[in-house]
């Protein structure tokens, strides 16, 4: 039993590792900004094609294969960078405070956008570049071989928690933040910037995707189609671990990759429909999520 | 006026693709997507946002898929059994989801459609999974009609349908029980106090889009002749809502008009780029911040209703 129970418990892990990246940053930006980004799924996949190029691009220039990493996380920061501002100051800007069904509408319409500029940029043709992967190498556990990378990302999922947890209970920028996230007028009126604490929420948010996407690519590659199918997947587990919280986030991700995992081993036809089971079944008990609180109604 | 601007227009869709054969396809596939635009948007004028109507829109045309793999062939027949089973399918779900606002209404319809997205795509057995169900050309009235005939019959029928349908809503939503939709928006619970079941005005108004969309997807499985898993995907949900909102919510037309208009530019477009998606997003982001009542509010008078 425990022979099946550690490549179980482990693979579970990997994938929940990913799936937190691509949540978090939802998570974190609707908490902050009361916004639902229906493109977070497309800055994932942006991360992801743009370190899959760099990586390419690293190894046709023959550098030494070690800056591979470096290209993973620069693509990363990249994204946040320039696109995390962008798109803050315009379009997100404006839906912030709209109705629901303006914010899906907008950031739906800006999900077609960005999904068309990757096809654009990109192309349609699948990348695969797994230097990283390689190069980390395997290590055999009970008899099973596991890839080290699977074991970083799960250390890296890890220290994104823990370092969000700190930069929100422990920093000036995270108070500032938790203080809007409670009541924004009075933040305001006691003098925080909330635009530049928007800002910066947004584009840590961003950051979070794109470093999921990067860090997915050597395992899984990357191919069009992977932000809309992310955006469901992250949704998902946001909604399990209830909008807004970083800890359920991290526990939906585990749920979801449990049940996904599980399914592999079990029924594979079902690996895909799990997440979603989970949500509906979660949805319908706690509407507000695992660890969301309730809303009081307003008349 | 407004008669002869409608008179006009709908002569207008019967004459064109006598004019233009190729256009035919094109408009029956709008109109099948305007009526489950137009079930999108009954719910949005109660201020509930779905991302999961595509469901229905694809159980309908699987429904008529696995009737005629069952030996129903009949049109009509198959056409209203695949509504009722959309309609029924809407009762259900709705039954559950109904309670919710907002975005947990949102996402649990998306979270359904997933599933069921997810169900037909691995359940290859049943459903011949992301190759889908071929929808072969049915009997009409025990009459079996040659391809093109065929078409061109479901077009015109699409198209009385859509008058027919048309005038119904519109009664519906003209009536107490399509007034309350509003209110709901407005202020639920002076609604409650008001006496008047919230719940019961919804579950009526999400089985009535289910049965939309249901039809809607019969429509385009005829059209089509195969139904796949894509149609349930979340992305169709979200065009769906896209046409609702680029027509207008504010009355029966708009879905229409959405749908129409998006399907002709988008054939307009392919021939000179590719990055359809680009433009429908441009559009839809500049219509929601310059036009929130939709290119139907651009025709009325008085104020239409908007998101």
């Amino acid at each position: 039993m425990s022979s099946a129970f550690i490549p179980l418990l482990l693979d579970s892990l990997a994938s929940a590792a990913l799936i937190f990246f691509a949540a978090v940053g939802l998570t974190l930006v609707f908490s902050v900004l009361k916004v639902l980004n229906v493109a977070h799924g497309s800055l994932y996949s942006i991360g992801g094609y743009l370190a899959a190029s760099l990586s390419l691009f690293v190894a046709s220039r023959g550098l030494n294969p070690y800056f591979s990493f470096v290209a993973l996380l620069l693509s990363a920061a990249l994204v946040a960078a320039v696109l995390g501002p962008l798109l803050e100051a315009t379009l997100i800007r404006w839906v912030c405070g709209k109705s629901e069904a303006v914010q899906i509408l907008a950031t739906f319409g800006l999900f077609l956008i960005l999904e068309d500029l990757q096809r654009i940029i990109f192309g349609v043709q699948s990348y695969y570049e797994d230097t990283p992967m390689r190069l980390m190498g395997t290590t055999t556990l009970g008899g099973v071989v596991y890839l080290n990378y699977q074991l970083v990302l799960i250390g890296v999922a890890l220290a994104v928690i823990f370092g969000l947890r700190f930069l929100i209970r422990h920093t000036r920028l995270g108070r500032l933040m938790a203080a809007v996230v409670a009541d924004r007028e009075m933040a305001q009126s006691i003098g925080i910037n909330t635009d530049r604490i928007f800002l910066l929420a947004f584009s840590l948010g961003v950051f979070l995707a794109a470093l999921g996407g990067a860090l997915s690519t050597p395992t899984s590659g990357i191919a069009p189609g992977l932000g809309a199918d992310t955006m469901v997947l992250a949704f998902a587990v946001a909604a399990i671990g209830g909008l807004g919280q970083i800890e359920g986030a991290a526990l939906a991700s585990l749920i979801v990759g449990v049940a996904r995992v599980t399914a592999v081993y079990v029924a594979p036809e079902f690996d895909a429909v799990a997440p979603y089971a989970a949500m509906l079944v979660v949805l319908l008990v706690r509407p507000y999520g695992l660890l969301g609180t309730m809303k009081i109604r307003k008349v | 006026m407004r008669f002869q601007t409608a008179a006009a227009s709908l002569l207008g869709l019967a004459v064109l693709p006598i004019l233009m054969p190729w256009l035919e396809f094109v408009l029956t596939l709008a109109i099948a997507k305007g009526f489950a635009a137009l079930g999108v948007a009954v719910l949005l004028r109660a201020g509930l946002i779905s991302i999961g109507h595509a469901m229905f829109f694809a159980a309908s045309a699987y429904g008529v898929a696995f009737l005629s793999r069952a030996g129903v062939a009949d049109f009509a027949l198959a056409m209203l059994a695949s509504v009722l089973l959309a309609a029924s399918l809407g009762v259900i779900v709705g039954t559950f989801l109904v309670r919710y606002r907002a975005i947990f209404f949102a996402m649990l319809n998306l979270a359904v459609s997933m599933v069921f997205y997810a169900l037909c795509s691995k359940l290859y057995g049943l459903t011949g999974g992301t190759d889908g169900m071929a929808v072969p050309i049915p009997t009409v009235f025990g009459v079996s009609l040659p391809d093109p005939a065929f078409k061109s019959l479901l077009y015109y029928f699409s198209l009385i349908l859509m008058v027919v349908v048309g005038f119904a809503l519109h009664h519906y939503l003209n009536s107490p029980l399509g007034q309350a939709l509003s209110a709901v928006h407005s202020n639920e619970i002076r609604l409650e106090y008001l006496g008047v079941p919230v719940w019961a005005v919804l579950l009526i108004a999400y089985a009535a889009s289910a049965g939309l969309a249901g039809m809607g997807g019969a429509i385009a499985g005829f059209a089509v002749g195969r139904v796949v898993p894509d149609f349930a995907f979340w992305t169709a949900s979200g065009h769906l809502i896209l046409i609702a909102v680029l027509g207008g919510i504010g009355g029966v037309p708009g879905a229409f008009i959405g749908a129409v208009f998006l399907e002709l530019l988008h054939s307009a477009a392919v021939s000179v780029t590719d990055a359809w998606n680009l433009i429908v997003g441009a559009a839809l982001i500049l219509v929601i911040v310059f036009l929130p009542s939709g290119f139907y509010g651009l025709m009325k008078q008085e104020k239409a209703p908007s998101l």
